[in-house]
């Protein structure tokens, strides 16, 4: 029997959530930690979805299952929970990971509920591994807990599919090969009135939502260190400087000094920037887990003992409202020389 | 008439969690609980709603019977009536046997006292899993708006409501039919101070306990750890990662410091021409 790890392909208006592409990475993985016939597979429901179902064949699915009609142009919680049990009925996969966005945890909640199997959510480690009472490899799916304080390894014995919600941005997305070979599957999910139980009447975009911190190159934090909302505005004048955008700990968003939409962390957004500099925060375990896996970690705090440092590529003991205003005029500096 | 149902959970304050170095045990003791914080919004959306329409606001958890401290401080927001569902069958449960539990419960109470909305946290900080509140839904079919902000309109006449949800790049307008369940953000609602007959009245009130057999006699099979799909393999401590080069201002003044660091900064590969400076 083919053993299917399933990739659910999140988009809005017909373009990909980057997680996808990342889960098809990770579904590889998996599926060549079990080898035999193990196969990486796609599902997409939207409407329009032709383009897509090509690019997920070329970031790595072997077969795109597509449900494509205009009843599932925008998400709701009902049609698209209805699309995604019937197609696990159907062919039942052994893995099922989704994106732990909004939408995707909204949607696997609902799917696990109704097929009647296990779910973590939010995990944050996946591997295939040997549990006792089983014949098969089993999804060890690993996420933190408690406030970041444990880590915790969850299995699914009896039941199938193995789902997982997988947060943004721990994995890396899976190479994009526009040469690669796949098949497209139509799927056809007969929907009824009663099942649209609700409309979108509209949208709204804002501000803080279009905060892309997730997928940011650069990224300049400030935490409680800053003393007050107005030191956000040195942390923008540097982030502005350097091209990147304003992170935030949790504490400063408690205080209201920012909106939640920076926050970096267990409960904020984990990010995977080429350079973080964080400075005034002091490096609780929840924002350590958001930010530790940047590729260049600059730490500015006051504290010698500060356990920010202790993930830090290069740390600064000294006062950030004196070294972000020397970091901003050296760069100013450097850019002058650039240009003439 | 409007009745609001509130599920809500009551949870270790995580923010006081600490880990013994030793053992890498989590050290519970002295750890206070409290009401999980988006239920607290969840409830005071719920009044909020109540005093707007007229009507009632009903809590439910499932717990250990030191919840009912949680339940009070709902009663002290003003909710009218309160319920423990408790007993060991219910210990250990994950998100699947908890949403079998509730959504049962949700279905008891539904049958005397038609229910219009229900209302859950967004997630509750213990787990951070956010699966409650979609799983009971989906096994009372009923439509589920999450991560909801706002509540614009709720027409018990025409039997809808508007509710604004946030998603990740934006916020939607959703309509739905009565009744709905959604789980809420923290903007749903302010937290109000108590009126001081709510405090008195939540001081002393007693909260209803209904067990494993009553009123409702759960399926044994489908509760608590037994019931649960999912089991903890083994926990461990996060992976320690390895600090790197320290430098101080007081040693090399700040310019110096700045200096050295924007050097090894821009020696990372791309990174010079990302910033579009000259080394
Ligand atoms: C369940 C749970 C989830 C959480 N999720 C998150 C999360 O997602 N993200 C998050 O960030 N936190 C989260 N937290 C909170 C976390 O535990 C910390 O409370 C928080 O990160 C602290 O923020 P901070 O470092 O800005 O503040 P503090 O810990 O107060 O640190 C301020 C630092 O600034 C330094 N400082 C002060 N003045 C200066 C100056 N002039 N120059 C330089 N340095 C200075 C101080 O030395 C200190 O180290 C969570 C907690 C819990 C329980
Ligand atoms: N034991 C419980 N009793 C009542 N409500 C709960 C319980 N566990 C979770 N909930 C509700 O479900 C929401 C989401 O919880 P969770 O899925 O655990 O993150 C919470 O905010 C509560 O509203």
């Amino acid at each position: 029997m083919t053993r299917r790890f399933w990739v659910y392909i999140e988009q809005e208006d017909g373009k990909a959530h980057p997680v996808a592409w990342e889960l098809l990475g990770v579904a590889r993985r998996l599926a060549d930690e079990v080898n035999d016939n193990a196969v990486v597979e796609g599902i997409l429901v939207g409407h329009n979805m032709e383009e897509l179902a090509k690019e997920a064949i070329e970031y790595g699915a072997q077969t795109v299952y597509v449900v494509d009609d205009p009843a599932f142009k925008n998400y709701l919680n009902k049609p698209y929970t209805t699309a995604l049990t019937a197609l696990v009925k159907k062919y039942d996969p052994e893995v099922l990971l989704v994106g732990a966005t909004t939408l995707g945890r909204d949607l696997a909640g609902a799917v696990a509920t109704s097929i009647g199997t296990g779910l973590t959510a939010d995990t944050t480690h996946l591997a295939m591994g040997e549990v006792k009472g089983s014949d098969k490899k089993l999804l060890l799916a690993t996420r933190p807990a408690f406030g970041g304080n444990v880590i915790a390894t969850i299995v699914c014995r009896d039941y199938s599919p193995q789902m997982a919600t997988v947060r943004p941005r721990v994995f890396t997305s899976a190479p994009r090969q526009t040469d690669a070979k796949g098949e497209v599957v139509r799927e056809i999910i007969p929907i009824t009135p009663e099942m649209i139980n609700a409309e979108i009447l509209e949208f709204i975009t804002n501000d803080a939502s279009s905060v892309k911190l997730e997928y940011a190159d650069i990224i300049v934090s400030g935490g409680r260190g800053l003393g007050g909302a107005k030191g956000f505005a040195l942390i923008k004048e540097l982030a502005d400087e350097l091209g990147g955008v304003v992170g935030s700990s949790r504490a400063c968003v408690d205080a209201g000094w920012i909106k939640y939409d920076h926050q970096v962390g267990q409960t904020g957004k984990t990010v995977r920037p080429k350079l973080y500099i964080a400075a005034g925060i002091s490096g609780a375990i929840q924002h350590k887990v958001g930010m530790q896996e940047s590729d260049f970690i600059l730490a500015i705090n006051r504290d010698p003992n500060a356990p920010i440092f202790d993930v830090a590529t290069m740390s600064i003991v000294g006062d950030l409202y004196e070294v972000i205003p020397a970091m901003i005029k050296q760069i100013r500096a450097l850019k002058e020389a650039q240009h003439g | 008439m409007f009745h609001a149902l509130v599920s809500i959970k009551q949870v270790p304050d995580t923010t006081n969690i600490r880990i013994d170095p030793e053992t890498n045990n989590l050290i519970r003791q002295g750890v206070p609980t409290i009401l999980n914080p988006y239920d607290a919004h969840a409830v005071a959306a719920a009044v909020e709603w109540k005093r707007k329409l007229g009507g009632k606001v009903t809590i439910i958890t499932m717990g250990p019977p030191a919840a009912v401290t949680s339940l009070r401080e709902c009663i002290e927001m003003g909710a009218d009536r309160a319920i423990l569902i408790s007993a060991r069958q219910f210990a250990g449960a994950d998100t699947w046997a908890t949403s079998y539990v509730l959504s049962e419960v949700v279905k008891e109470i539904h049958a005397k006292d038609p229910i219009d909305l229900v209302f859950f946290g967004k997630q509750a900080i213990d787990g951070d899993t956010a699966q409650v509140g979609p799983g009971v839904a989906v096994r009372l079919d009923l439509p589920v708006v999450s991560y909801a902000v706002k509540i614009r309109e709720v027409n018990l006449e025409k039997r809808y409501v508007i509710i604004e949800r946030k998603t990740e790049s934006r916020n939607e307008v959703i309509k739905t039919t009565l009744p709905a369940a959604l789980t809420c953000e923290k903007d749903i609602a302010e937290i109000p101070f108590a009126s001081l007959p709510d405090l008195v009245y939540s001081l002393r009130y007693e909260p209803e306990v209904w067990t494993a057999e009553s009123p409702i006699t759960f399926e044994p099979a489908l509760l608590g750890l037994k019931g649960s799909p999912t089991t903890v393999f083994k926990t461990g401590t996060p992976d320690k990662h390895t600090a790197g080069e320290v430098i101080k201002t007081a040693d090399m003044g700040v310019d110096g410091a700045v200096k050295v660091a924007l050097e090894k900064i821009l020696g990372v590969e791309g990174m010079v021409s990302m910033l579009g400076v000259q080394k």
